[in-house]
């Protein structure tokens, strides 16, 4: 692929293109700036076909144009019968073959994209690498988990990955279908609930500084009146801090709350929350009690709720009424109401929840 | 002759038509009124979108919304506006009478109707259907309410009125043609018609069993696709796509088709390699069938499915080009006639190839990944839908209202219509590939500010804003010509070149008042070339035979609309089941009514004929 890229790059339409295209969006969310190989491959793809398809618009344009500006019926001419052609068979067989050829240039380099990308042989081997990172990521109404199964870590909402390797993915849905989508890193994969989907996606770590380390992702699968509010983000950071990172929360314990509020604010949230939500990155229950995001690491988040920015203003809003925030949203209605008192004592004891 | 029918209402004459031409102009009130409703959702969709963090409708409501703008186009008006077309012209195209089964035809529009109206019913009985068009199964499983069941019970009775509509026209342009109106001398409007019925009959079952499946599911405990106990959704994507992509060719078949007959009849040639067209609307319609899965890129098929899926995709644009190219040459060597109907074939061109392009480019699987799911494949289907389909509706009816109504409609007006939703068009569908490609997932309700979303979004709403406009010149020139409009000759272009051209605008009610005799392609052009005025009979004139006109299809329809709340409901209230009953008893019963009954239809007599044709003549 990256070869093909390479002979094509001398095509100066294509480089054209390339610039025009690269000139749209933004580094964290859009897939004309791609920041790791998955989206490499695609977008070189996405030229090449881009750059064929042109070829092919400015034919057409061009005799489209000269035809019906040089065939026009002029004054006089109402009564004009044009010779009554039926037709051509060397001109049939050329416009056949021609998109034919086309077509093969662009199938050829379309196969091969798609068996690399679909290569997760590493993650699967009987015996893995260890230094082969493999998340699990359980998409539900309308929240995120990414569990790391070789290190017992589980977060919801923010994923964090190393940059330079590929990172391989495990997913699936809890509730109904959601898609997983890193418009910037590489394309989407569904996450289904009767079966488990695999692939692959690299993050680059030049690309990613210029992103500000944080790439955005969607569901891009119609999952309910919030669908469009089910964000996440990546934290695309080098190996030693993801190191650094895991090891934290691997070792994270029981939050120790020492500030009188949040102290109280623990207990609200052991009565009222706890069912639901945990607070330390181990959380041994099976995947079907894991009914809410695991907020071990709140206080580190990016985004409350996936996209509100992370402050106590809007993380009030939304415990007072989730559903203002996400309609729909499987948290509404699950907690006796909160007094202010309440939610300021909850907001402290959250935002204290860090393992940075 | 039938004056005894005319003097009764006009309602209840159309009721109880059979006549293919008043059941044409049915489905295109019906058809209309439902492209309007559509029409308004998708601003209602646009205005929301206007702007970031937009509160103009609600999350919930939103979701309503894109189900119903794009089922209700999809089902409730490109089909059937189509099949106004289809009914007006094609058995006059071929020299036929009537369809091969009036009564058939009749009851294919009741059950569309039916079925629609129902679907509509949703937003005033507990809220419309809110899983997207596709409803793919774990929502529409979820989905609380009633919303999911009108969608599968109202898709499933106007499903039934498009699959008998298609076996209807199978047959009719089978048995019916004239003599001498070989396959090869079918204009190509029928022959895409022929195409497009061909994909209904293979295409709409899939679709009845997801849906059946579906309402199993729903409302009687079933567990087809419930994974928790063994279900598989995915296999409900694959029913439903099974049907869905075929359906985007039964509508653009006959787009072609359209936009053949206008193109080859305003430069006044001969289409440019007639047989390779006809080809080419084969294959195409032949191929539909085989690229299904590549809506499902993303499902995880794997990489032989995708790939395999992805090449059968990429070759579906060889005929298409070659259709193009077609139509250039027609064009080339012509004598090029700008009026309303032409200018919408010009403007079809660039803006299909535009669509058709960005369908090779999805084809690319891995591209797709960053495609699907996107602003980038409504931006695609958009263009292929609205800039092929629409467009061809929007040329067909101004080309053949003349022979629908017998007025003209008025080109200024016309041609205010094309530029105001020619240039709309553009503008809110060009920038959404943009928006896709710039990370914007479809069917989302809001999107945030400083994603670099806005500017896109603001421009498509300004777009879908003129394209309004532009329907409502329309309906202004509609309006007005109906009443002081030009009236129509037979030959209303004064360049026609097909049979429908032949007879008076609008056409008799027997249309024909001897068979004609075809001697070539293009029949009535080689006449009018050979200095003729009229057709070369095939028969002496005679008494012709009709069929009477009835009630039990409307009746028979309405059965299964009661029996549909009967049964929605019978979770609900204990009337439910009973009443479900009550409505196929009504069904069953006006069709066993349909079988004991004799009806041997009534007679036009010859001195009847001769005196309208001399009417016919001088007007
Ligand atoms: C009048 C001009 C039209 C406008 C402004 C318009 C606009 C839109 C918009 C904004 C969406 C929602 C995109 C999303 O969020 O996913 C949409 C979806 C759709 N439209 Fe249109 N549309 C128009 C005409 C049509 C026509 C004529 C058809 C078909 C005959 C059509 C078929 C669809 C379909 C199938 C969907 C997908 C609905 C879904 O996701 O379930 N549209 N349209
Ligand atoms: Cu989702």
């Amino acid at each position: 692929m990256k070869k093909w890229l390479h002979n094509w790059r001398l095509f100066s339409l294509f480089s054209m293109i390339a610039l025009l295209l690269a000139g749209c969006g933004k580094p964290f969310l859009s897939t004309l700036q791609p920041a790791g190989e998955a989206a490499d491959m695609q977008f070189s793809l996405m030229l090449l076909s881009t750059a064929i398809m042109l070829l092919v618009i400015v034919v057409v344009t061009i005799i489209f144009v000269y035809v019906v500006i040089r065939f026009r019926q002029r004054k006089g001419e109402e009564n004009k019968i044009p010779k009554q052609v039926e037709g051509n068979h060397t001109l049939e067989i050329v416009w056949t073959v021609i998109p034919i050829i086309l077509l093969i240039i662009l199938a050829v380099p379309t196969v091969k994209a798609t068996f690399d990308l679909a290569d997760v042989k590493p993650m699967n081997k009987e015996k893995r690498d260890k230094d082969t990172l493999v998340v699990n990521v359980r998409a539900s109404l309308y929240w995120w988990e990414f569990e790391y199964p070789d290190y017992g870590v589980i977060t919801s909402q923010d994923l964090v990955v190393p940059t330079d390797e590929r990172v391989y993915f495990n997913l699936k849905a809890s509730d109904v279908k959601h898609s997983f989508w890193i418009p910037a890193v590489g394309g989407k994969i569904d996450t289904n609930i009767e079966n488990k989907n695999q692939f692959w996606l690299e993050f680059d770590q030049e690309r990613a500084e210029k992103a500000g380390n944080i790439f955005y992702g969607k569901c891009a699968e119609l999952c309910g009146p919030s669908h469009a509010l089910m964000d996440f983000k990546v934290k695309a950071v080098p190996r030693e801090e993801f190191d650094q990172w895991i090891e934290k929360m691997k070792n994270a314990k029981k939050p120790v709350v020492t500030d009188p509020v949040a102290k109280q604010g623990e207990e609200i949230f052991n009565k009222s929350c706890i069912g639901c939500h945990a607070v330390t990155p181990i959380d041994k229950r099976p995947e079907q009690a894991r009914t809410a995001p695991n907020l071990a690491n709140f206080g580190d988040r990016e985004r409350i709720a996936g996209i509100l920015e992370h402050n106590e203003e809007n993380l009030k809003k939304w415990l007072k009424d989730p559903e203002s925030v996400k309609p729909g949203n499987k948290m509404t209605g699950t907690y006796a109401k909160l007094t202010d008192e309440q939610i300021d004592a909850l907001t402290k004891y959250l935002m204290s929840l860090k393992v940075e | 002759m039938s004056t005894a029918v005319r003097k009764k209402s006009l309602i209840w004459d159309y009721l109880t038509t059979v006549d293919h031409k008043k059941i044409a102009i049915l489905y295109l009130i019906a058809g209309g009124i439902f492209f309007i409703m559509g029409g308004i959702e998708a601003l209602i969709i646009r205005i929301q979108l206007a702007v970031p963090n937009n509160d103009f409708v609600s999350a919930g409501l939103f979701n309503e919304m894109i189900t119903m703008h794009g089922t209700t186009m999809i089902f409730l008006a490109a089909t059937p506006l189509l099949f106004a077309l289809m009914n007006a012209i094609v058995p006059i195209q071929i020299g036929a009478r009537d369809v091969a089964f009036p009564f058939l035809n009749a009851l294919g529009f009741w059950l569309f109707f039916f079925g629609g109206l129902f679907l509509n019913c949703s937003w005033f009985l507990g809220g419309a259907p809110d899983a997207g068009w596709t409803s793919y199964a774990s929502l529409s499983l979820e989905s609380p309410g009633h919303g999911i069941d009108f969608y599968v019970l109202g898709l499933q009775v106007s499903g039934f009125g498009t699959l008998i509509s298609g076996i209807n026209f199978i047959v009719t342009i089978i048995t019916m043609r004239a003599p001498g109106m070989t396959y090869m001398r079918m204009p190509l409007f029928t022959w895409a018609t022929f195409v497009a019925s061909t994909l209904i009959l293979f295409a709409f079952p899939p679709l009845t069993a997801g849906l059946l499946l579906l309402m199993m599911d729903r409302l009687f405990g079933g567990n087809f696709f419930n994974a928790a106990l063994g279900g598989n959704t995915i296999i409900y994507e694959h029913l439903f796509w099974i049907f869905g992509h075929p359906e985007v060719y039964l509508l653009i078949l006959p787009a072609f088709g359209i936009f053949s007959e206008i193109i080859s009849t305003f430069s006044k040639k001969r289409l440019f390699g007639y047989s390779s067209m006809v080809f080419a609307i084969v294959l195409i319609g032949f191929l539909g069938f085989m690229v299904w899965a590549h809506h499902m890129f993303t499902v995880g098929m794997g990489p032989v499915a995708n790939a395999i899926f992805a090449v059968a995709t990429m070759t579906i644009a060889v005929p298409t080009g070659i259709k193009i190219f077609n139509w250039l040459f027609t064009m080339w060597g012509g004598s090029i006639r700008v009026t309303t109907p032409m200018l919408y074939a010009i403007g079809f061109i660039p803006s299909f190839v535009i669509g058709g392009v960005t369908g090779v480019m999805q084809a690319a699987a891995p591209a797709d990944y960053q495609y699907h799911d996107s602003y980038f494949i409504v931006a695609h289907f958009h263009y292929v839908i609205v800039g092929g389909v629409v467009l061809a509706l929007l040329g067909g009816t101004h080309y053949w209202w003349p022979k629908m109504f017998g007025k003209m409609l008025s080109e200024k007006l016309g041609k205010l219509t094309f530029v105001l939703f020619f240039t709309g068009f553009h503008l809110t569908f060009f920038i959404q590939h943009f928006l896709g490609l710039m990370g914007m997932p479809r069917r989302v309700f809001t999107f945030l500010p400083g994603q670099g979303l806005e500017t896109g979004n603001l421009i498509s709403t300004i777009g879908a804003l003129l394209m309004a406009a532009g329907v409502i010149v329309l309906l202004i020139n509609i309006v007005i010509t109906t009443f002081k409009g030009e009236k129509a000759e037979a030959d209303a272009w004064g360049l026609g070149r097909t049979l429908e051209w032949a007879v008076p605008s609008p056409a008799p009610e027997y249309n024909f008042a001897q068979t004609p005799l075809v001697r070539g392609l293009d029949a009535y052009w080689l006449e009018k070339m050979e200095g003729k005025k009229g057709l070369t009979p095939a028969e002496p004139l005679g008494d012709i035979h009709m069929p009477n006109p009835s009630f039990l299809p409307f009746v028979i329809s309405l059965g299964l609309f009661i029996a549909s709340f009967g049964f929605m409901y019978h979770n609900d209230y204990s009337w439910g089941l009973p009443v479900g009953i009550l409505g196929l008893v009504i069904t069953f019963g006006s069709m066993c009514l349909r079988s004991i009954i004799d009806d041997h239809g009534f007679h036009i007599h010859k001195e009847d004929i001769i005196e309208a044709e001399k009417k016919g003549v001088k007007a």
